[in-house]
């Protein structure tokens, strides 16, 4: 009898401590990506300053599109809105960073924190890159951070633009 | 059954499902064959590569090695690599000649001019191994003359370091590799290095997706080669080799790899033809742990 009694308490705190998990998890991953948004600002002035040579170019977006699906979709999330290794890239952290800031990061990698070096591909993908990231706009849960130094919102769509 | 047969039957059916149903993942591979540049797998990947070598001998049969490498991010600043070497001469016999356990560990957190890679490497191959995966020491030609039968007999262990000085300049990439290594018998250190130098065809990505795109190709050169050892140290009874590299990316997660290599003295093989063919697995960390019940 007490066997059962137990059975069915166990049953029944099942999805609490299922959910506590899962958002200890969260709270986890959370605090995770907001350590690798404060990389952004660790961006020397210099490389911060640096504007993308290929804003104006037509063929950026849909070049860093295809960049973007084969090197970083599989931790960012095919629409770049995270994954279980890497955070949204349309956070306002990064949507309101200078683009310099973000190819900092891409050429430097945050290696702590599982982000490769992306230095092996070449300037002018990094850029194309940018482009399509800035493209993407803001979508996140959380309140929209205003940057000190915002970036021209020309590449900004209010989706992720089709294949 | 067996509880390390169960694993390693586990294992096998995890790495064909991977390589069969894996994300879709495409890196940009170095396209040397003997050099290292600076770049480490990314961590929780899995890049499974097959490469072949075939070369001549003066004096002897012509030979066919191969080896598998297992290439794995255990982090973002630590890759470790596991080698299954073997070869056939020809006219002779084919076997399997060791394997190698290789690490490469990046010391510095962000990029720099000249990016430093540190490489820790144990050997424990037999004298048959022909791979030439590095030029070391007084290696020369005539050292490959041996019969398999015979050469097998000889075991060797070998502990191999080497400080890898690499830099990407405007697309380019330019690496520097000093090795460093002993024989864990009463044989004196022996040295050598290699150099490479590679860029991709072209530095700007297509707006579509394609698979003969210039930016796929990524075509360099490499030198390689011994320096001697502790007490004969220089360019003397040492081998020496130029080659070539074209690596094509594939779309579809391959790279393909060829190399014909040149003896550049009369104590390095002729010629040596180079291929390799390799596949990144991503998540493959995640995967092998959900599989073993291990919490991420």
């Amino acid at each position: 009898m007490n066997k059962r009694i137990f059975l069915a308490m166990a049953l029944a705190a099942l999805p609490a401590v299922s959910q506590a998990a899962a958002q200890e998890k969260d709270a986890g991953q959370a605090k995770g990506d907001k350590l690798v948004y404060a990389e952004l600002a660790k961006a020397p002035e210099k490389a911060r300053s640096k504007h993308n040579p290929l804003e104006n170019d037509p063929d950026a977006v849909a070049a860093g599109r295809n960049l973007f699906a084969r090197h970083c979709a599989e931790c960012h999330g095919k629409t770049a809105e995270g994954g279980k290794k890497a955070p949204s890239l349309r956070a306002a952290e990064v949507q309101n960073a200078q683009a310099g800031a973000i190819f900092w990061i891409l050429t430097n990698g945050v290696i702590r924190r599982g982000m490769p070096v992306w230095s092996k591909l070449p300037e002018p993908q990094r850029w194309q890159l940018i482009a399509f990231i800035k493209s993407l706009g803001v979508r996140s849960a959380s309140p929209v951070v205003p940057s000190p130094n915002p970036e021209p919102t020309a590449l900004k769509e209010p989706s992720l633009p089709p294949r | 059954m067996f509880p390390h047969f169960r694993i390693a039957t586990r294992v096998f059916a995890l790495l064909s499902l991977c390589t069969a149903f894996s994300p879709s993942l495409h890196s940009q591979e170095r396209p040397y064959f003997v050099a290292y540049d600076h770049y480490l797998e990314e961590p929780g990947n899995l890049e499974i590569e097959y490469f072949s070598t075939f070369g001549t001998q003066r004096g002897g049969n012509s030979f066919h090695s191969f080896w598998t490498e297992f290439e794995y991010g255990v982090t973002g600043w630590w890759t470790t690599e596991l080698y299954l070497d073997g070869q056939t001469t020809f006219h002779d016999s084919t076997l399997f000649t060791g394997f190698r356990w290789e690490n490469r560990f990046r010391p510095l957190k962000h990029e720099h001019f000249i990016n430093p890679i540190l490489y820790v490497e144990f050997e424990n191959k037999n004298g048959a191994d022909k791979i030439l995966k590095e030029g070391e020491g007084h290696d020369v030609e005539a050292d490959f003359l041996t019969p398999n039968s015979e050469a097998r007999q000889e075991h060797i262990r070998e502990v191999e370091l080497k400080l890898i000085l690499s830099s990407t300049f405007k697309g380019w990439n330019f690496t520097q590799n000093t090795l460093a290594a002993k024989d864990l018998s009463n044989s004196p250190w022996e040295f050598g290095y290699a150099l490479g130098a590679s860029r991709p065809l072209a530095l700007k990505a297509s707006a579509k997706a394609c698979t003969f795109c210039p930016e796929n190709f990524v075509a360099g050169v490499e030198m390689y080669g011994g320096l001697g050892d502790r007490h004969n140290f220089g360019l003397h009874e040492t081998s020496h080799y130029l080659a070539p590299v074209l690596a094509w990316n594939l779309p579809s997660d391959w790279t393909l790899r060829i190399s014909p290599g040149f003896g550049l003295n009369d104590n390095s093989h002729r010629f040596l033809l180079r291929w390799g063919v390799s596949r990144e697995i991503s998540g493959f960390g995640r995967m092998l742990g959900s599989l073993f019940g291990v919490r991420q």
